[in-house]
């Protein structure tokens, strides 16, 4: 499934695609870890790369930036092969890859002074330039030992962009932030976007792949279930409703018999009282408003007590759950 | 290339390991030149203080009668003539061939830390060299820079070949000026002897002459920075195949005073000497004390363990470029 299926409104979407990953697969001690994923990142957009934990988003990352060998596939950063050609491909990425682990005897200057050594053309007024950019530029010259992870974090971004790369991945950067860390993280991955680097940002977080990215992957079990643009993604899924019933179990099925899809249900809380409404069980559904009526009436017919009917927007969360049937993430 | 090796050499000197054998050798080198004073002290009670020169010269007179016998061997008169040379060269210059001094005191110092504290010294730097990347996880920063692999682990082989080489020459200049203080600062020029050959079992002495003691020191310092780089080979590898900085230097360790212990029990398991941790001993094969199994040269000690290095050295490379992280 590739993003050339889905159609797509986004100002990147002619732009050049600078990350192209191919029928990627890894297999670990004959054990199938990556079954197959393909993707393409743009330039200038923020692509999410979103699956629950242990589905292969970070074995996927490390394959993009030649830490392992995929055993099937190709991947090419800006044209060049990360296998064939390590040195060139890696020369347009910066990554931070699980824990931004920087050397904490070191000041954070010296660190960035130890990985600009490593880059062709990077000086000092570079090492400067970056570390305005994350808004380090107070604390630069302490030993890293005394940073805090949201400070630790910045450096590693710092790093990451030392050598103008065309694309920069990041591995669950707000892991361990404070929401107000989260937030200017959100912020600050807009803004790098906006000088038109492209952006591969995992997490396992919905909510945060939907507020920042134009372009999601869904990985599910080494396999990548869905590729698209995020809206159009969500829209796709169309509405969803919410049922509180009593017998929940029986609502389910009425529902199911009058040809609707139901995503998720969830059993009345036991040792309550009866005939409480918030410790009745619910029914999420696919459906539009207008079938309302007609599906209340069945079910009050069958003698099923309705408490209320919810209608709401489809969120990532509910693609998800419809993708993986029920597979339960955060 | 530069950089990189530049990069390795900021780390190991920020992360205080050459501090670690600076401080080490600077707290023990005074308690070794205490315990030698103690030493000439007790000698000169025993012996006496004026009377070495009547000494050398019944010595001397001893081995000229001797010498001129015909029922003497061919091969001791030289040895002979050489001891003989040497107790008129310590008569003519008025030297005490057993009062300390700082190159004598370096000399010694050197040819005893070869086989356990060179070696200890050099893990310092070298047990972590690549493994301590992998604990603080900076391996995968390293390694997803756009520099080949054996780039990164030959800036590191260069670096610890750099600090093998600045310990020894820290040890030797720290004995020197340590001992010094005590001792005085003088013989260089005095003669030690070399050309021992050992043929089997036994120790030919007939290729035997003396060299100034400072020339004797360098060459000594020689082979303790063989033996060293060879330590540090071995660590390097380790250090690779083991994700633990506590195992490979353990490993390490273990592997050292596993080969102090062999020399003293292989002589006749006679294959262990192919095994790199019982040649490690090069100092000896100058002063010509018998080798460990028989066999052993100083030219076979050095194949043996340029074997080894280089073995060391292709596993390194081997491993780190198709490992995972």
């Amino acid at each position: 499934m590739t993003s050339a299926a889905a159609p797509e409104r986004l100002p990147g979407k002619q732009a050049p695609v600078v990350l192209s990953v191919r029928g990627v697969k890894k297999t670990i001690r004959g054990k199938p870890i990556i079954k197959g994923v393909s993707f393409d990142v743009r330039e200038g957009e923020i692509f999410g790369f979103l699956g629950p934990n242990g589905s292969g988003k970070t074995t996927t990352i490390r394959m993009l930036v030649d830490l392992i060998r995929p055993t099937e596939g190709t991947i090419t950063i800006c044209g060049c092969d990360v296998q064939r050609q390590p040195d060139v491909a890696l020369r347009y990425v910066g990554c931070i890859v699980e824990n931004p682990e920087l050397y904490s005897y070191l000041t954070g200057w010296e660190n960035l002074e130890h990985f600009a050594r490593m880059l062709p053309g990077v000086g000092q007024d570079r090492i400067r330039e970056v570390a305005a950019i994350v808004g380090m530029d107070q604390r630069i010259h302490d030993k890293v030992r005394t940073y805090s992870l949201g400070m630790r974090q910045r450096l590693g971004i710092a790093q990451a962009l030392l050598g103008r790369p065309k694309l920069l991945i990041l591995d669950e950067p707000t892991n361990g932030l404070d929401p107000q860390g989260i937030k200017e993280m959100r912020e600050f991955i807009q803004q790098l976007a906006e000088g038109g680097l492209s952006l591969f940002v995992s997490s396992h977080l919905l909510s945060e792949i939907q507020q920042m990215c134009d372009r999601v992957a869904i990985i599910s079990h080494g396999e990548v279930i869905a590729v698209g643009d995020t809206d159009e993604l969500v829209r796709q899924l169309g509405g969803l409703a919410v049922w509180r019933a009593d017998p929940v179990r029986q609502a389910a099925a009425i529902l199911r018999d009058g040809g609707i899809e139901v995503l998720d249900v969830s059993d009345a809380a036991t040792g309550q009282a009866d005939g409480d409404a918030h410790y009745v069980g619910s029914v999420t559904v696919r459906m539009e408003p207008q079938d309302a009526p007609e599906l209340t009436r069945r079910l009050v017919e069958a003698g099923v007590a309705v408490y209320g009917i919810e209608m709401k927007h489809a969120t990532l969360e509910d693609l998800f759950l419809s993708l993986t049937a029920g597979e339960r993430i955060e | 290339m530069l950089a990189l090796v530049q990069n390795e050499c900021i780390k190991m000197i920020k992360k205080r390991r050459f501090h670690v054998v600076i401080l080490i050798l600077a707290a023990l080198i005074p308690i070794f030149t205490y315990a030698q004073m103690r030493i000439a002290q007790n000698q000169l009670k025993q012996y006496g203080t004026t009377d070495w020169r009547a000494d050398a010269r019944q010595k001397v007179n001893d081995y000229t009668t001797r010498l001129n016998s015909p029922r003497m061997p061919e091969e001791a008169k030289q040895y002979l003539k050489v001891q003989t040379q040497l107790l008129q060269y310590y008569l003519d210059h008025d030297i005490d061939p057993k009062a300390p001094n700082a190159v004598t005191f370096t000399r010694d110092f050197a040819k005893n830390s070869i086989g356990l504290f060179v070696p200890l010294l050099v893990m310092v730097f070298a047990a972590d060299i690549v493994s301590s990347e992998h604990s603080a996880g900076t391996i995968k920063l390293l390694l997803t820079r756009p520099v080949r692999r054996w780039k990164i682990l030959m800036s590191k082989l260069i670096a610890l070949i750099l600090f093998v080489s600045l310990s020894v020459l820290a040890l030797a200049a720290m004995c020197y000026a340590i001992s010094g203080l005590v001792f005085g600062y003088g013989g260089w020029t005095l003669p030690t002897f070399v050309g021992f050959r050992t043929t089997g079992s036994t120790v030919d002495v007939s290729l035997v002459h003396a060299v100034p003691q400072w020339l004797y020191v360098w060459m000594e310092l020689g082979l303790v920075w063989i033996s060293g780089l060879v330590v540090a080979f071995m660590s390097l590898m380790l250090s690779v195949l083991i994700r633990s900085t506590a195992a490979s230097m353990g490993t390490m360790l273990a592997i050292i005073i596993a080969g102090t212990i062999l020399q003293n029990m292989v002589s006749s398991w006679e294959s262990a000497k192919y095994l790199f941790m019982v040649n490690l001993r090069l100092t000896d094969y100058l002063d010509g004390s018998l080798p460990p199994i028989k066999g052993m040269t100083l030219g076979f000690s050095l194949a043996v363990l340029a074997v080894w290095s280089a073995a060391a050295i292709a596993v390194s490379f081997y491993h780190l470029r198709v490992k995972t992280y």
